[in-house]
């Protein structure tokens, strides 16, 4: 059975993709609680704000041995949103160097665009395909904000690339674990779309 | 290729959703919680909230409008995060972080803030370093006085020392992630965007400029978009008088070949 566990260690938008969860009619919990994150079938990390503030909260609240176990051993479905996405990277570089959970290669690092931040909808490239892009053919707008992207070493990882002065990668997997830079829960029907694709991964 | 933003500004006097004309005249136009149900299936690209009831009082139980009303700013914020899938910002009544945490907290995405940070500057930075810029709009209001941009404070009641560029530079410096350009002068006169303001502010900053006040018709719209470097386009009131409006207003543009995002009526 589908039952979702969305991380919650103080960092935005938490609300936002529960919201959308419980609208999609599946079982949803807000909780780091280890014995939920084991019940639980799917895991949800959202994130907003600066790679380094989310790192020291997710290692001050979170069981990262438990989701090591969940994640790397048992293979359970794992979606990264935006900072929840940077912070599978080794190193992050905003306000200085971080050390991230290491689990996808590569570093964080600042857009090289004239308007910083990016905001708002911009299209996806799919370079790689995935059953998270199912029925994606003709809704490819997805709402982004960041000023830093996730530079990923294994470029065959990389499974939709985003243009904003540059190409940079807005969705990225390695088997189980999956990272988009943008905002599905802000992405009106396309992010319900890839939200829903995603619980339905097993 | 990123697209150019629509944005419905929804003023909320004492809970009601208000027109507004030269910062000063204000009608009634309903229950803002079904308001933003509309502008969510007509495809807005986000909403933008700005609470500008005078004082703190919100006790207007009036039974002759023929709906209830929620009377609570912060609940009306809450009810419509829960109903709708894209980003909202939340402005007025800021002053301090808690002020900021709370509306964050409900449901907002990101904040406008305005007179706080006239007053104090550094407000913008302790903002920025606690939720990141990225949340961060910083709102300024402006008048035409003798050939000379003003920036205004306090609802656009009182004069400041600021000047324009100067303070573009300032809030930048300090975080801002987002800067909302709201013309007094055009505000509720349906006669178009001041574009020589939009175009000062838009080469001068390296954050995205959002363009607001004197939305009259579609072709407004375009002329921001395409003879200046704004990033988005705001309006309150053309949105809430006509039918399908963004839907129409975005199959406009779109047709018009600018950059926007598809127009498309969404089921909700």
């Amino acid at each position: 059975m589908t039952k979702i566990c969305i991380l919650d260690y103080g960092s935005g938008n938490v609300g936002s993709v529960n919201n959308l969860i419980k609208y999609l009619n599946y079982e949803c919990i807000v909780s780091n609680d280890i014995k939920e994150i084991e019940n639980s079938s799917h895991i949800i990390l959202p994130g907003v704000g600066a790679f380094g503030a989310a790192m020291q909260k997710i290692k001050k609240n979170i069981p990262i041995d438990t989701l090591k176990n969940e994640i790397l051993i048992k293979k359970k479905p794992f979606l990264g949103i935006c900072v929840g996405m940077q912070v599978l990277a080794d190193k992050g570089e905003e306000f200085g160097e971080h050390d991230g959970l290491g689990w996808i290669k590569g570093k964080v690092i600042k857009l090289n665009s004239r308007i910083l931040p990016h905001i708002g909808w911009n299209d996806i490239i799919i370079k790689n395909n995935s059953a998270i892009f199912n029925g994606l053919d003709k809704h490819r707008d997805f709402y982004f904000v960041n000023s830093f992207h996730f530079d990923v070493q294994e470029k065959n990882l990389i499974i939709a690339e985003t243009e904003y002065d540059q190409n940079f990668c807005s969705a990225v997997q390695k088997g189980n674990i999956i990272g988009v830079q943008f905002h599905p829960e802000k992405s009106q029907k396309t992010g319900q779309i890839l939200i829903k694709n995603f619980l339905n991964l097993k | 290729m990123k697209k150019k933003r629509l944005i419905p500004v929804l003023l909320l006097k004492n809970g009601y959703l208000v027109q507004s004309k030269s910062f000063k005249f204000y009608q009634n136009l309903g229950n803002p919680v079904q308001a933003v149900k509309r502008l969510s299936q007509w495809g807005s690209d986000e909403l933008i909230y700005l609470d500008i009831s005078k004082g703190s009082n919100y006790d207007i139980e009036r039974d002759d409008l023929k709906y209830k009303n929620s009377s609570n700013f912060l609940s009306i914020i809450k009810k419509v995060s829960e109903v709708t899938f894209m980003p909202i910002t939340v402005g007025g009544k800021i002053s301090n972080l808690f002020d900021a945490e709370k509306r964050l907290e409900i449901g907002a995405d990101k904040i406008s803030i305005n007179t706080a940070a006239l007053e104090n500057p550094n407000f913008i930075k302790s903002l920025a370093k606690e939720f990141g810029s990225q949340c961060i709009v910083i709102s300024i209001d402006i008048k035409l006085i003798d050939n000379k941009y003003r920036i205004f404070s306090h609802g656009g009641s009182k004069e400041t020392d600021y000047d324009l560029e100067e303070w573009i530079d300032i809030l930048e410096q300090h975080g801002a992630g987002e800067v909302l350009i709201n013309s007094i002068n055009r505000d509720g006169s349906g006669t178009g965007y001041d574009l020589n303001l939009l175009n000062i502010v838009s080469k001068k900053a390296k954050i995205p400029v959002i363009a607001c006040g004197g939305v009259g018709k579609w072709e407004h719209f375009h002329e921001a978009l395409s003879e200046t470097r704004v990033d988005a386009v705001a309006a309150a009131n053309i949105f809430h008088y006509v039918d399908q409006s963004v839907y129409l207003s975005k199959k406009y543009l779109y047709e018009k070949k600018l950059n926007i995002r598809k127009p498309d009526l969404i089921e909700i």
